[in-house]
């Protein structure tokens, strides 16, 4: 099934929670994702997208299905598949810097070769003059984006990214939107996008999957046409209203039917 | 910090000795007015004056054989609190680390140290002297079991609070076993084996007291009981006051160490 030029490959991935109750949190997921393609999955919450990034990352095994990265089968979780985390996972102890460097700090890398990358990177999200400071001292926007920072510096072949700006502020949101874009723009990396926001998804991605309720499949595929770069003017194009139209409708109809289901 | 934060830190400390000091001025009058039984409750200034004699006094030939000891004896009590508490955190943070990381370590020590938990360190006493004799070793054996409990229990809780995502976090940046360990999970329950060590070093005080006066013959334990049994009440109460600042003064150090070590924590806000 291996196609070269394709970063994740899914076919009928399953994952059953074990328990008095089994819990099925995902059941048939189809899933190509080209290399280079930034792609966002779109559900409402409890709809498994995270269990799916989460088997992606290989912090979770699927019960069924076969998986395949980068043609290979999926290895322990490691520095060639980067996570942003919701709540941003830094270690409080650490300074920015440090925190920033944690990756290849532990791999032993000599520091001469990730210092001048990381000063880089540091400045890219916007926290220069922050370097010495701890998380416990910035806002949530600015840890967010010390964990996009540290992501960088890994430089992985995949970004996870699970609902990485769910917490923020509307305002803040679109600043670190804009910047990921930016980023992206100028990295050219595979990326998959967990959210439940319809305009993030759509602003953010080159295709939106819309994913099911419980349990969670892929309901649509829906390649987003707007041109790149984006910018926050195409948040009030036609063809970003029409798709957004088109979604909203697929997820009431989910919403109802779960609904009937309770 | 402005004048008004430090008037009103300082009205808080005279509310905190308005009693004390109360208290030690109606404890002196009904001494002077001998309405105390001095050879239980000797008055403070006699107290005072024996701890004077004790600290700097040059040494009584056979009239007073405390004089100028006090410092040795502190030093003596002070030095068996330090091997014992040594011995329990070199023991229980890693044991403790194991038991919180580990859930083979949890199901295999886990039931054995709380099994023993509740046999208080007095209990231990008679099988201490008969393991070490009327020596060193028996009293820094208590001093290090009642220490090692609460930093064992405190090492294992910080140990399994650590969030998932920030093992996942190290997890996905190419963390082993042992980075996690050393670099995540320790780091992360340092608050919490702060705690403990703070709490069995109070308990190492109490241990070295018991043990002094059973195990040992020198020591603020071993004078507070000798002074008994010669009828020095006054040497008693000043050798109280001594464990007292001991201990007062040992924990002031722990906490200071702390907060240089998790300096990051007084961060937040």
């Amino acid at each position: 099934m291996t196609t070269p030029g394709n970063a994740v490959e899914m076919r009928g991935i399953e994952k059953t929670y074990p328990g008095r109750s089994p819990v099925t949190a995902l059941t048939g997921v189809d899933l190509t994702i080209a290399d280079g393609e930034f792609v966002a999955l779109l559900g409402p919450s409890g709809c498994g997208k995270s269990t799916l990034l989460n088997i992606v990352a290989g912090f979770e095994q699927p019960s069924a299905g076969e998986l395949r990265i980068h043609g290979a089968p999926p290895r322990p979780p490691g520095p060639d598949r980067a996570v942003v985390f919701q709540e941003p996972a830094l270690f409080p102890w650490l300074t920015i810097e440090k925190n920033v460097t944690f990756g290849p700090r532990i791999q032993k890398r000599p520091r001469a070769e990730f210092e001048q990358e990381a000063r880089r990177f540091i400045d890219l999200v916007g926290l220069s003059g922050f370097e010495q400071h701890y998380p416990d001292q910035l806002s949530g926007g600015m840890k967010q984006r010390v964990g996009i920072a540290r992501c960088l510096l890994m430089q992985p072949k995949l970004f996870l990214m699970d609902e990485p700006f769910g917490a923020l502020d509307a305002q803040t949101r679109l600043q670190m939107q804009e910047l990921l874009l930016h980023v992206w723009d100028t990295l050219k990396r595979t990326v998959i996008f967990i959210t439940h926001d319809i305009d993030e998804a759509i602003f953010l991605a080159d295709t939106v999957y819309v994913m099911s309720a419980r349990p969670g499949r892929i309901r649509s595929r829906n390649p987003v046409p707007l041109p790149r770069p984006r910018d926050i003017d195409m948040l009030t194009d036609p063809a970003f209203n029409a798709l957004r139209r088109d979604i909203l409708h697929q997820i009431r109809e989910e919403a109802g039917k779960s609904g009937r289901q309770h | 910090m402005n004048g008004e934060g430090i008037a009103a830190r300082l009205i808080a400390l005279l509310q905190g000795l308005a009693l004390p000091v109360a208290l030690l001025v109606l404890w002196e009058a009904m001494g002077r007015a001998d309405m105390l039984p001095a050879g239980i409750l000797p008055a403070p200034s006699a107290i005072l004056a024996t701890w004077r004699e004790w600290a700097f006094g040059n040494g009584g030939f056979g009239l007073n054989p405390y004089s100028g000891t006090w410092l040795d004896t502190v030093l003596f009590s002070a030095r068996r609190v330090a091997q014992g508490f040594l011995v329990a955190v070199i023991v229980g943070v890693p044991v403790g680390i194991l038991i919180g990381w580990s859930r083979l370590a949890a199901r295999g020590i886990d039931p054995l140290i709380q099994g023993l938990r509740p046999i208080p360190i007095t209990a231990w006493l008679p099988f201490s002297i008969a393991l070490f004799g009327i020596r060193d070793m028996g009293a820094i054996f208590l001093i290090g079991l009642g220490a090692f409990y609460p930093i064992v229990v405190n090492s294992t809780h910080g140990a399994r609070d650590v969030g998932r995502n920030l093992i996942r976090a190290a997890q996905m940046m190419g963390a082993s076993q042992r980075d996690l360990v050393i670099r995540v999970v320790l780091p992360n329950a340092l608050p919490s084996i702060f705690t403990g060590m703070r709490i069995g070093l109070g308990v190492a005080w109490t241990a070295v007291i018991v043990a002094e006066i059973v195990a040992v013959k020198s020591g603020l334990g071993y004078v507070l009981w000798d002074a008994y049994y010669v009828g020095r009440m006054d040497v008693v109460l000043a050798d109280m006051v001594s464990i007292g600042l001991a201990g007062f003064l040992s924990d002031r150090l722990m906490l200071l160490i702390s907060h240089r070590v998790l300096h990051w924590q007084a961060l937040s806000r």
